[in-house]
């Protein structure tokens, strides 16, 4: 009995994370996303699943709440945007250092610094490429509609428990704002299983449990980073996720995700008409991001528009993925600036296929 | 003959159980070993160790978790109370307690401390007060006393410059989060005895849910003071004691 509803991005993430069977939502108010922490209020989860939702006293607090009540072995959740992402780097790189299992939403504003509310796609280096310190990654996910707002959280918790590592939904102001309708998933209940590493009060007959991204031997710290590494490329394996829209025939690319990707699909219609077949891949997955396809579709195009709210951050895996083989060029606009379906035909036919 | 001594009613001391085999990493006659000891005293006499998850900060008590026998987590410097609150929010019936240093505690968290004293945590604080950053070697602290010399105030600490030492436990005495604050000592037997009354208090306190239970505990750091331990404990007297009286700050109505 799944439940039709009109609902924002941000409305949905806060409705999936009640019936995904979160155990903890905690996070600081900051635009363009503050309506997940205000409709979580205005649910009473305490009352309906008996989930715990707490309004910290700034992003650091509620990374680090994130990060005691994951050590717990719960479902945890916490959402904000750039600046606030910005501030939880260092919690971030402990829990993935500690293996613990967590859910962050980034709802990505224009920067840098304080920029603007308006949407951006400027944090793709930050989510992909650690944004916090040392060797890790986290399992990025980017939805391009209300409904994969929705529908990413419960993927999201499935992930990061199978690999007990921090998933972020990567989206924007854009997707968070714009209302759309969503199938809800129906209510799942909160787990009551313990996992075998949370710390929940250690008994005799089993040895202590220690959450800690410390070891100070080099030795140790390098055998972590080992091991963390090879889970890395199991989900490189395993979790690596895109969708293709009229790639069969085509002759030019465009590669895109998010609110972004929405755009591409009608410069795809606009480019038809003119006779250009163009298609789009969309990374689901921005880490891992989907190299091996853009790559058999490099095969196939002549060349390659990477378009992005950003002054070119994606690019720079699309090129590593085509080797230089044909040509890859970046289309985007900064600062909270959306482009239109036909500022990126223009740049297709000027930067690609007359360039 | 052995057996004659060895009976329980001749034990006037023995290792803490709940203390692991773990070698202490602490300089010998700093107190943050005695003060560890209490804690788990505490615990194993209250019977709660399948019950406790404890919080180990960043300083020279990183590693409290490779010398106490329980569940531990370790924060980010000077996260503890955001952690302890994430832990207690989901797990509202166990007991937990943040173990943290003046840096830590007084500095860096200073948000973190302020604000789950205000909201009224239902978990214990243990702050180790010795002036100093012990594990970084030597550094000024929030709490260093004017005068006091440190590595990064060579000279002494100087007011005017570098600003006034911070009595954190009495500015949270004043906020309706916390339920029982309280300034104490390890390093004479009887500092022990009342330190350890003081957890003791601040972990039953937990049971009754009136928000957070508060035991500042002021200790040398030979090392850090470049004093021997005898030196450092009668300079902590002298010099200490004046600016970070011993007693109870706030008691449970
Ligand atoms: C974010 C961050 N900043 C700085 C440090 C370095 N650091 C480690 S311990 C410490 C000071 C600890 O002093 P205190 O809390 O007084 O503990 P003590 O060692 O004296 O017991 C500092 C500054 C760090 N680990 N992390
Ligand atoms: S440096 Fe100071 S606080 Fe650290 S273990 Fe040595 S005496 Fe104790
Ligand atoms: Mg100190």
């Amino acid at each position: 009995m799944s439940e039709l509803r009109l609902m924002k991005g941000n409305e949905a993430i806060a409705e999936a994370a009640i019936r995904a069977g979160a155990d903890a939502y905690f996070g600081y108010p900051i635009t363009p996303q503050s309506e997940v922490l205000e409709y979580l209020m205005a649910e009473k989860p305490n009352e309906r699943t008996g989930m715990v939702v707490l309004q910290a006293e700034s992003e650091v607090a509620a990374i680090n709440m994130i990060y005691g009540a994951a050590g717990c072995g719960k479902k945890v959740i916490t959402s904000s945007s750039s600046p606030g992402i910005s501030l939880m780097q260092e919690g971030i790189s402990y829990i993935a250092s500690s293996e613990l299992p967590c859910v962050l939403v980034n709802v990505v504003r224009g920067g840098p610094g304080l920029g603007t509310i308006q949407p951006s796609q400027a944090d793709y280096f930050q989510s992909t490429k650690g944004g916090g310190h040392g060797d890790y990654h986290l399992i990025v996910l980017a939805p391009n509609s209300v409904q994969e707002m929705s529908d990413f959280v419960k993927n999201a918790f499935d992930y990061a428990f199978k690999y007990r590592t921090p998933v972020m939904i990567q989206t924007d102001g854009a997707i968070g704002q714009m209302m759309e309708k969503v199938e809800l998933f129906n209510q799942e209940k909160r787990s009551k299983e313990i996992p075998s590493w949370a710390t929940v009060g250690k008994p005799k007959e089993r040895e202590r449990n220690i959450i800690t991204s410390l070891d100070l031997q080099a030795e140790v710290m390098e055998k972590r980073n080992h091991k963390l590494q090879a889970k890395y490329k199991k989900i490189e394996e395993n979790v690596t996720l895109f969708e293709e829209v009229a790639c069969d025939d085509a002759e030019y690319l465009m590669v895109a995700y998010g609110t972004s990707s929405r755009i591409c699909q009608k410069t795809i219609q606009l480019a038809l008409k003119k006779g250009i077949k163009v298609g789009l891949l969309r990374p689901i997955t921005l880490w891992p991001f989907p190299k091996k396809q853009i790559a058999k579709l490099a095969e196939q195009v002549k060349g390659i528009l990477s378009v992005e709210m950003s002054t070119g951050q994606m690019i720079e895996d699309v090129k590593l993925a085509v080797e230089g083989k044909i040509k890859v060029e970046h289309f985007g606009r900064m600062g909270g600036m959306i482009p239109s379906p036909d500022e990126i035909l223009t740049a297709l036919e000027n930067q690609i296929i007359g360039g | 003959m052995e057996d004659t001594i060895i009976k329980t009613e001749n034990i006037v001391f023995k290792k803490t159980e709940l203390l692991t085999d773990n070698e202490l990493s602490y300089c010998p006659g700093c107190g943050h070993g005695t003060a560890h000891r209490i804690i788990m005293e505490v615990i194993d006499e209250m019977g709660i160790q399948a019950d406790t998850i404890g919080v180990a900060p960043v300083g020279c008590s990183v590693l409290a978790y490779d010398f106490m026998n329980i569940d531990m987590q370790q924060a980010a410097h000077g996260r503890a109370p955001a952690v302890a609150t994430g832990i207690k929010r989901v797990l509202p019936e166990k007991f937990v307690f943040t173990y943290q240093g003046d840096g830590d505690l007084a500095a860096i968290g200073t948000a973190e401390t302020i604000h789950v004293c205000n909201r009224g945590e239902h978990f214990t604080m243990i702050f180790i007060n010795n002036g100093i950053y012990g594990m970084t070697g030597g550094q000024m602290a929030p709490t260093t006393l004017p005068g006091m010399k440190s590595s990064t105030s060579p000279y002494g600490r100087d007011v005017e410059m570098m600003g006034h030492p911070l009595k954190m436990t009495e500015l949270i005495a004043n906020l309706p989060g916390t339920c029982f604050v309280t300034r104490q000592a390890v390093h004479t037997p009887s500092a022990v005895r009342k330190a350890k009354k003081a957890v003791r208090k601040a972990f039953e306190l937990q049971k009754e849910k009136k928000g957070i239970s508060f035991v500042e505990i002021v200790s040398n750091c030979n090392s850090g003071w470049k004093m021997t331990p005898v030196q450092s404990n009668k300079w902590m007297e002298d010099n200490m004691f004046p600016y970070y009286p011993m007693g109870d700050i706030k008691l449970p109505e």
